[in-house]
């Protein structure tokens, strides 16, 4: 394994990907060969995907977390991905902002949940310094008590990935989809999805964000742009990522054993 | 140890949570331990193995246990599977080499039970090893003890 470069003021090197309008699950899939293939740290940017997305933790059921038929009726893509959390749908007013460490690249930081959160929040503290009122909820960015940062994580033995999507802007109509999940953080405190969540665009332009969020990345790393094209040549074959989308088979069973569990109809063959 | 304490709890103060700090975890006499914090109890040729309390509480609450499949092989060092606490997935790797005979179905229903029983009722799958010796690999509870105060201690 070769040792990640270490520049002469100390600060580990973390090469940055800047990406716009990518496809989420090629994001995913670039994310995923990295932490588990790679032994450089990353920041990977993508600003906006193109086509709205719904995007799930590694184990969530769609039957608890989406609104079946209208996804179903609209053909809106879902994804599993591989990393824990709760479930977003994603769109052109997303961005998305991803961290993948080698466990020794932050001194004095625990490879475990809590503390690498904590950690991400220190960085974003600077990005948002002096713009809204910008903390770490529970698990969540927010202004005030509004979310508009949702967080997710995969810690193997001697890395950690923390991914990051914002709402820069969204559309009501998407927030359709999603169901209240069972599994809420107490803040939230059973409100729906638009009076819980906020826009990003309220406070700050893309632009600063994503150049803020580089400078800041700066204080604490080496950061060196990469170029998509230098992984992608390198990538191994053999890599399988997890994160992958869902059939319609697959979402439509979930309806069905949601309407009648023991139903002949759930097990009929395609 | 002192400027872990200090940096957690001036992020904690800034960013308004709370930190739970336990001040040590259960250790058990005749389980072996690996440094990614799994435990194993051996029986003959057998291999129960879990994740220590260690892990669990730095884990937090565990909400999903991945499961690897009946007869999947394991290789020591290497992940078999994963635990779901909150927003976060964590690799559980397997202290011996061998194949899994049983997993612990009761963890599809009850992922909780990793952090309530994480020495007994939470015992994540059971391994027929195929290499005893690498068992010298692995930490008696004494060293284990010292390890994770180690780690602690460094961050």
């Amino acid at each position: 394994m070769t040792i990640p470069q270490r520049q002469k003021l100390g600060r580990p090197l973390m090469k940055l990907i800047r990406l716009r309008e990518w496809p989420i699950l090629q994001q995913l899939h670039i994310e995923e060969q990295l932490l588990r293939t790679s032994s450089e740290n990353w920041c990977i940017i993508n600003d906006g995907t193109r086509e709205p997305t719904i995007v799930m933790g590694v184990s969530g059921k769609p039957a608890e977390l989406l609104e079946i038929k209208p996804v179903l009726h609209d053909q809106v893509p879902v994804i599993k991905r591989f990393t824990g959390g709760g479930t977003v749908i994603v769109d052109g007013g997303s961005i998305f902002v991803t961290f993948i460490c080698n466990k020794d690249a932050v001194p004095d930081l625990q490879p475990y949940p809590r503390p690498i959160m904590s950690w991400s929040s220190l960085i974003y503290n600077e990005v948002f310094h002096g713009t809204g009122d910008f903390h770490l909820r529970e698990n969540d960015y927010v202004f005030g008590n509004r979310k508009f940062g949702g967080n997710a994580q995969s810690i193997t033995k001697g890395r950690w990935i923390h991914h990051t999507s914002f709402l820069w802007d969204y559309e009501i109509r998407n927030m359709a989809y999603l169901k209240l999940p069972s599994r809420a953080p107490e803040y939230r405190s059973a409100r729906d999805h638009l009076e819980f969540i906020c826009r990003m665009k309220d406070y700050i332009s893309r632009s600063d964000f994503i150049d803020r969020t580089v400078r800041a990345l700066g204080t604490h790393f080496s950061v060196e742009s990469e170029e998509l094209e230098a992984i992608q040549s390198g990538r191994s074959t053999k890599f399988s990522p997890l994160s992958r989308l869902l059939t319609a088979q697959e979402i439509e069973s979930a309806s069905c054993e949601l309407e009648s569990p023991k139903s002949l109809a759930c097990f009929s063959s395609p | 140890m002192a400027s872990r304490l200090l940096w957690a709890s001036r992020a904690a103060s800034y960013l308004r949570i709370s930190v739970a700090h336990r001040g040590f975890a259960t250790v058990l006499k005749d389980l072996k331990y690996y440094d990614s914090h799994e435990w194993v109890k051996v029986e003959g040729n057998s291999a129960t193995v879990g994740i220590t309390d260690h892990a669990q509480d730095h884990l937090g609450d565990v909400v999903f246990v991945e499961l690897p499949e009946v007869g999947a092989p394991v290789t020591q060092g290497e992940g078999f599977g994963a635990v779901e606490s909150v927003k976060a997935t964590s690799d559980v790797n397997s202290p011996v080499t061998g194949k899994v005979v049983e997993v612990n179905e009761e963890l599809s229903n009850s992922p909780g039970l990793v952090n309530s029983s994480p020495y007994e009722q939470g015992w994540i799958i059971k391994v027929e090893m195929s290499d005893a010796g690498q068992l010298n690999n692995l930490m008696d509870a004494d060293k284990y003890s010292k390890f994770c105060e180690e780690e602690d201690a460094k961050h």
